[in-house]
């Protein structure tokens, strides 16, 4: 959320984010030499914590030598998600994901259990705080580094799932191969907020249903575009979150774009939940010359029933955002189980929508 | 006759069993090259996988980097090995690993057999051929290339630059045309043969050593002089992108590729299973389509490339975001900027509506509201009537707006008394056509029945916002089509502007401006006007506006006699 980029103003006169058409080509020369230092500098800081942090994942199932060499795999930091887990794991395991790489944060409903009764799930568990380990980010980049070198990675949460152009009929390898062939390490997503035709609170959604079944409703035109020179990341903001609940602090809307699947290597990191990246060549998920790259949705799946007592308990919590008091209101809200469809919203219907729509593209794929 | 194919392999061994076995089954000899740098091991299990076959042979692999000599070395090698070793074979298919045969291999010899003497082979002057690929087209045969494009390509982009600095250029050997087409082609022997035992050709390999990817001119040069008979189309299906690398079938595609009207297909995915399973069968696919439609695949193809050269204009998004000096500032479709009207012609939004058969916002850019048509408070695709959402990013909120609602002609008000921040996007944009009756913004200010001492620094503040935008709009970046009339010229001939803006906003309805709106009564306005420069300030905008004695208007509306179109 937000971003944390402002404070650190170098170089000078950079804006802190572009809007549409005001985007320049990267800085060069010596400033662009001193940017590419720093921002070096931080990534290898993004490292070390994540090196220091191992000791707080203890091993409970690893299955990690079954990793082929061409696997893609799956990344993930859960807690007490028992009731998204099964069907997330299916339709990560349908597009083709080939072992799932787990850190338990102190679940209490069972999510362990279940993840342990799994043959291509390694997990690793700690009690340890997940806003210290910049939300979980810490862990998986350890991870990532021991596991993720050399693979195509997804990093994902248990409420986020990936679909793409063609998902039905062609697995991830197929995405992978040809981002390949387009000399691309990186592919960009976007998060949509799906939600009911009804209150939040209300219907019924069990762990084995496809929730976008319940939660079959979309705003399909309200993104806000800018991108953040310093990283080259986008920046997007908008979706239902964003017309609900911050009309009145639009800066502080979730931010909606990520990268969550990257062919890793264990010098990269991510610096900002899975939004952006460094080095920075990889937040480039976007053409710049006015076509269209190959890019994906999430389908966001926070807003299943539960939601309600699940914000009551995270406000109290406040392991969430980096400055938990600004969001009370926001969780309040959630409490209070709001209506989110409106009679301008869209039904999801699948990835041809999503595209004609313009969330995501084909770009030069067929 | 018999069909003698070369299979020039590098990955995904295991399919190249499988379709060096499917060639051998219908009668045709094999010849596969491996490159050099596949593991051993695969390429030992590709031979076990074929051992039982008599008619397959490997030839020395070499090491093929794409874009270099030794797949044209390779290419020669297994050539003359197939015709040394199998007398029978008169004509050669050269085909890859992934080289898919879509249309039954007895079609495909049927089809040769037609066709006696006939060499297919993709054959085109450099002149004519579109594709130049990292902005290279003649100078493949002109310059020198010794460095690898992929693996030494700063040293490949400096030399190239090198010798453009210094002009160097080599000198064809005599008699060679340089012509470029597809690597996949189809021979015959006594074509092969003259190309295999050419008088000159260690000169002409030794000067195709050092062009850039030969594979796609060293035969399709050579055969221009010594065959007599060429029909330069591939019988292979194989689609580039616009950097000239080749797409990818798979399983989805499968109706696609009968539709098809070559007989082999590049390149199939490895784990298209359907594909292959489909296609390799002994008879080969045996659901035919009803007639092959090979404009329909080129179209396909055409618009991925469409789409990811140019993509879709007015749209931004995750991944297309254009840098500023690329035209970044361009809508999805045209829409209409209305300024100065509302106050003046109280019903101007419902006539609009009619005339121009378009959605007629309020103030989008209201400071309280955003004043969508019909007063909506999520307009479609979810905009919200938060000013606050909007002016977080104004120029998403118009771009998403014109997107959302694309196939409908969107108009809003604009004026002064708005948030100005979008003003530069829009008039920067080809799409916007802007329509300003300057100095309207006083008819309110009188309307609200204050005394002039009261709104006299409203009036000079909302002058000041205007002028600066007529100042915009006549700027040098502005792009958009605008149309400004004081307010004096409005009321002296109402008619003309309006009908002026319906005509270019739907040139095809324009019969429907039949009636016009009434004029708001403005008697009184001229002495409002003076009370403001009794005040001390200059209301310039509005014109020369007569005094309330020689205003003759709004009583007979329109004056001028409208023609019947």
């Amino acid at each position: 959320m937000g971003s944390p980029a402002e404070k650190r103003s170098f170089p000078r006169g950079l804006a802190h984010a572009c809007p549409i058409g005001t985007l320049d080509p990267p800085v060069g020369g010596l400033t662009g030499a001193v940017l590419a230092l720093k921002l070096r500098t931080r990534r290898q800081l993004l490292l070390l914590r994540a090196w220091r942090k191992r000791d707080e994942l203890a091993s409970v199932q690893d299955y990690t030598r079954q990793i082929a060499p061409d696997d893609v795999l799956c990344f993930l930091c859960v807690r007490n998600e028992a009731d998204r887990l099964p069907h997330f794991l299916r339709h990560h395991r349908a597009l083709g994901v080939r072992h799932f790489l787990a850190v338990d944060n102190g679940s209490t409903d069972g999510t362990a259990e279940l993840l342990l009764g799994q043959s291509d799930v390694s997990l690793w568990s700690t009690k340890a705080s997940y806003k210290a380990s910049r939300f979980g980010m810490d862990w998986l980049t350890w991870l990532m580094i021991r596991h993720g070198s050399g693979h195509w990675c997804l990093t994902l949460d248990a409420d986020e799932l990936l679909i793409y152009p063609y998902w039905k009929t062609r697995p991830l390898a197929a995405l992978t191969g040809w981002l390949e062939g387009q000399g691309r390490d990186s592919f960009g997503a976007l998060t949509v907020d799906m939600y009911p035709e009804v209150a939040v609170s209300e219907g019924q959604v069990g762990p084995d249903d496809d929730p976008i079944r319940h939660l079959g409703w979309f705003d399909a035109g309200n993104y806000q575009t800018q991108v953040q020179p310093r990283m080259r990341n986008l920046w997007v903001q908008g979706g239902a979150r964003a017309r609900a609940f911050f009309a009145d602090a639009p800066r502080r809307a979730p931010t909606l774009n990520k990268t969550p699947l990257v062919r890793w290597h264990w010098r990269y990191a991510y610096v900002n939940s899975t939004h952006t990246l460094l080095p920075g060549r990889l937040n480039e998920v976007y053409a710049t010359d006015g076509g269209e790259l190959t890019s994906g949705v999430i389908l966001h799946t926070k807003f299943l029933p539960g939601i309600a007592a699940r914000s009551a308990e995270e406000k109290v919590r406040g392991e969430h955002f980096g400055n938990a008091a600004q969001y009370v209101a926001y969780y309040d809200r959630l409490t209070g189980n709001p209506m989110l469809h409106t009679l301008a919203s869209n039904r999801y219907t699948g990835w041809r929508q999503m595209e004609a729509l313009g969330l995501m593209s084909r770009g030069g794929w067929i | 006759m018999t069909l003698g194919v070369i299979m020039l392999c590098h990955a995904a061994l295991d399919r190249t069993a499988q379709l060096a076995r499917h060639w051998a089954m219908h009668g045709c000899p094999v010849v596969i090259h491996v490159d050099a740098r596949s593991p051993q091991a695969q390429f030992d299990s590709l031979r076990t996988a074929l051992k039982d076959l008599p008619d397959i042979r490997f030839t020395r692999r070499l090491p093929c980097e794409w874009g270099t000599f030794e797949i044209v070395q390779a290419t020669l090698e297994a050539a003359s090995r197939m015709l040394a070793e199998f007398p029978q074979v008169d004509r050669v298919l050269l085909a890859s690993g992934s080289c898919l045969p879509i249309k039954p291999v007895r079609a495909l010899q049927a089809h040769l057999a037609a066709h006696p003497d006939t060499d297919f082979i993709e054959s085109v002057t450099t002149a004519d051929v579109g594709w130049t690929i990292g902005g290279l087209n003649e100078e493949r045969f002109t310059l020198r290339f010794p460095f690898k494009w992929k693996s030494q390509r700063r040293l490949f982009d400096g030399y190239v630059r090198l010798q453009r600095f210094f002009r160097l250029r080599r000198r064809l050997p005599p008699g060679l045309v340089p012509h470029l087409g597809s690597q996949w082609w189809c021979l015959t022997r006594p074509t092969l043969q003259a190309i295999l035992q050419h008088p000159d050709r260690a000169r002409i390999d030794r000067y195709f050593k050092l062009v850039w990817i030969p594979d796609e001119s060293y035969f399709q040069s050579l055969v221009r002089q010594v065959s007599n008979r060429i029909e330069s189309r591939s019988l292979t299906l194989s689609k580039f992108d616009y950097q000239g690398r080749p797409y990818i079938f798979y399983d989805d595609h499968l109706h696609l590729l009968r539709q098809a009207d070559a007989f082999i297909a590049r390149k199939a995915w490895p784990q298209a299973q359907l594909l292959y399973d489909t296609f390799l069968t002994p008879d080969g696919d045996r659901a035919h389509a009803a007639a092959p439609s090979p404009g329909k695949i080129n179209r396909l193809f055409a618009k991925a490339v469409e789409r990811r050269v140019n993509g879709r204009p007015g749209l931004y998004m995750q991944s297309r975001f254009p840098i500023h000096a690329r035209r970044g500032t361009q809508s999805a479709a045209p829409y209409g900027v209305f300024s100065g009207f509302g106050a003046l012609v109280p019903e101007f939004k419902p006539w609009l509506s009619r005339a121009l058969d378009a959605r007629v916002h309020g103030h989008l850019f209201a400071f309280d509201r955003v004043q969508f048509a019909d007063g909506e408070t999520v307009f479609k695709g979810g905009l919200s009537d938060s000013p606050t959402l909007r002016d977080y990013n104004p120029r998403s909120f118009l771009t998403n707006l014109i997107w959302n609602t694309k196939g409908e002609t969107q108009c809003f008000q604009f004026g002064p008394e708005d948030e100005q921040e979008i003003a530069p996007f829009i008039a920067s944009d080809p799409n916007a056509s802007i329509f300003v009756v300057s100095g309207a913004f006083a008819i309110p200010l009188w309307q609200s029945g204050r005394s002039a001492a009261e709104v006299r620094a409203e009036a000079a503040r909302l002058q000041k916002v205007e002028s600066d935008f007529i100042d915009l709009l006549k700027g040098p970046e502005t792009k958009a089509r605008t149309r400004i009339w004081s307010l004096t010229e409005f009321i002296e001939n109402p008619a003309e502007p309006l009908e002026q803006l319906a005509d270019l906003l739907n040139p095809r309805a324009a019969h429907r401006t039949g009636e016009l709106p009434l004029l708001v009564d403005l008697h009184g306005f001229g002495s409002f006007l003076q009370d403001l420069r009794n005040q001390g300030m200059a209301p310039v905008l509005m014109g020369d506006f007569p005094s309330d004695a020689d205003l003759a208007l709004p009583s007979p509306p329109f004056a001028r006699p409208r023609v019947v179109r």
